[in-house]
């Protein structure tokens, strides 16, 4: 048991010195930051995704939604209201909570295949109110004519939109935010709660929990992360355009979480990393990337359902 | 003004009856074997593009006869060797794999029979329209309506009267059972499959003679019969037809009051039945 916890501690220690000397040593082996970036933040999204999947055991399809209601609501916020990129990513965080907590109630009392039906419906909603409201969001062309602004602290200011650097451990402190209080959620009596209604829910609700009222409490969260790397995704692209909103993007992060391993808390992040390395691979290879990203659902389905870290996990322990 | 109406008020009736036939298809699938087909879209696309490839050869009526057919044993192929193989498992993985075919489909079709839009031509004496007042009502869009209305009476009678239908029908209520009893779940699960392709074939071969043939013709029709099949209520076929009825006037009367929220109209639709009626119009309770 000492050595399980030993080689925890000793794999978040080096998933950290990773991430944070990444703009050191991903250029060296032939990457640019703004790769480790888009890892970074797409990361973080189906890291969300999987707090409700992995951990909750509840099969959302829509996260896009909310993760594009971040990125709008970033973007509109230093376009329209404030030029100030902190309060961009609070009111787009803000923005994609509120949404989930509304249409929370709606969905929580379905389940499984119908649940994911649900979901993914919902987020089409976002998508054509961001594809039509063409005075205010941009339509189709997308929202642009803003950049990420230089952060104020007060004696000094950084300059992030052309020090990628700076940048890079900007977006590294938003996540280190999220995933810690996602971990520390998830250590503590609730996380635990939600892991039980995973394995067993009938067993869960005998025993006097309110599983409707968690599965709310964990959509809410998850969606609150999701909407978080959306805010720094339209900072990363200094643009949204409603393909954030679209329903194959919920497919994306789904894909990350399923390939990374969904029962592991780092899983999603090694799904994103693999998944932005092969896109950004096939699209400057062919044309037809998109068959070959269908192909890589069916064969990791069939091949790999269990994850890269759930294998790793399984030939350690036999 | 009244003409305005019943224009869009006919419009939203055909459309509707396009989300009802690829619905109940989806549906069929989904009550049978909980997988949600994503792939049904590209489905849609290949028995367009089908019908049109063979089209130089058989005519349009060869075409609706036989495209559909060819589509339905591709759904067959690919429910034997892919889909089979994640019955008994977590949903997630077959909705997995049918979104990475949705993505598979489109690309082809985009690879084979270019990105390009392209003209599919219907009988000339189908397209001139009946009556100068109304001037919508074009001999295609009837016929149209007559096809969907022979095809779901069509699906009804096999779903009520045959042996595979019976079968189909208490497989959807207790497949174990059914097994016990000694009926192949296997075959009955690729016949279901291919019965639901089949639709979407058929709505394809449709839907190009009004739209046009585009690789994208299927992914924008998949969301609304997602939504048809939660109004009408889950677990019940009559309801997804009625459903995808309802949101297709649903739609198309708000294309004459508020032309750009044609779109969002329907799933407003579907979050108050969520709210008022969670099983949905039709649905069984207590089914999911």
């Amino acid at each position: 048991m000492t050595s399980v916890g030993f080689n925890k501690q000793s794999a978040n220690l080096l998933v950290w010195l990773l991430l944070l000397a990444m703009p050191f040593w991903l250029p060296a082996i032939g990457g640019y930051v703004e790769l480790g970036e888009r890892v970074v933040v797409l990361g973080l999204a189906a890291m969300a995704v999987n707090f409700l999947l992995g951990y909750t055991g509840v099969l959302s399809f829509g996260h896009a939604a909310y993760f594009g209601l971040g990125a709008y609501g970033a973007g509109m916020t230093i376009r329209y209201l404030v030029p100030s990129t902190g309060l961009g990513i609070l009111v787009g965080t803000l923005v994609g909570t509120l949404a989930g907590a509304i249409i929370g109630p709606l969905i929580i009392r379905l389940r499984g295949v119908y649940f994911a039906m649900v979901t993914i419906a919902f987020g089409q909603v976002f998508y054509f109110i961001a594809f039509r409201w063409n005075s205010v969001t941009g339509g189709d062309d997308g929202l642009n004519g803003w950049t990420r602004m230089p952060l104020n602290f007060g004696i000094t200011t950084v300059d992030i939109l052309h020090d990628t650097r700076a940048f890079y451990y900007l977006i590294l402190a938003v996540f280190a935010v999220s995933v810690g209080v996602m971990a520390w959620l998830l250590r503590s009596p609730f996380g635990r709660t939600l892991i039980a209604i995973r394995e067993n829910e009938r067993r869960a609700r005998f025993l006097g929990i309110p599983v409707d009222q968690h599965i709310w409490m964990s959509w809410v969260i998850s969606c609150c992360f999701a909407a978080a790397a959306g805010a720094l995704y339209a900072l990363l692209n200094n643009f949204v355009d409603p393909r954030a909103l679209y329903w194959t993007q919920s497919g994306d992060f789904v894909i990350m979480a399923v390939l990374g391993g969904m029962r592991s808390f780092w899983g999603p992040l090694i799904g994103a990393a693999v998944f932005v390395l092969l896109q950004d691979y096939l699209s400057s290879q062919t044309q037809n990337w998109m068959s070959f990203v269908g192909l890589f659902f069916v064969l990791v389905v069939l091949f790999f359902p269990r994850g890269i870290l759930g294998a790793v996990r399984r030939k350690v322990t036999s | 003004m009244t003409q305005l109406i019943l224009f869009n008020v006919f419009n939203g009736l055909i459309v509707g009856a396009f989300y009802a036939l690829m619905a109940l298809g989806l549906s069929l699938i989904l009550n049978l074997s909980g997988v949600i087909n994503f792939a049904h879209g590209g489905f849609l696309a290949i028995g367009g593009y089908i019908a049109f490839t063979l089209m130089p050869f058989i005519g349009f009526w060869g075409g609706l006869i036989v495209a559909p057919v060819l589509t339905a044993i591709l759904g067959i192929v690919v429910e034997r060797f892919l889909i089979r193989r994640l019955y008994g498992r977590d949903p997630l993985y077959s909705l997995l794999l049918t979104f990475g075919l949705a993505f598979i489909f489109e690309d082809g079709t985009r690879f084979i029979w270019g990105a390009q839009s392209l003209p599919f031509q219907v009988p000339g004496w189908l397209v001139t329209p009946l009556s100068t007042d109304y001037f919508f009502l074009t001999g295609y869009r009837l016929f149209m309506v007559l096809v969907v209305a022979s095809a779901v009476i069509g699906l009804f009678v096999i779903l009520g009267y045959t042996r595979l239908g019976i079968r189909i029908r208490a497989g959807t209520l207790d497949l174990e059972t059914v097994s016990v009893l000694g009926v192949n779940v296997r075959v009955l699960r690729s016949m279901n499959f291919g019965l639901g392709v089949y639709l979407a074939g058929l709505a394809g071969v449709l839907a190009v003679g009004q739209l046009g043939l585009q690789p994208t013709i299927g992914s924008s029709l998949i969301m609304p019969s997602f939504v048809a099949i939660i109004v009408g209520g889950l677990g019940s076929l009559p309801g997804t037809l009625l459903g995808g009825l309802l949101i297709g006037v649903a739609s198309g009367l708000t294309t004459v009051f508020f032309p750009s929220a044609s779109e969002a109209v329907i799933y407003v639709m579907m979050a108050v039945v969520l709210l008022v009626r969670p099983r949905g119009l039709l649905g069984e309770e207590g089914r999911f």
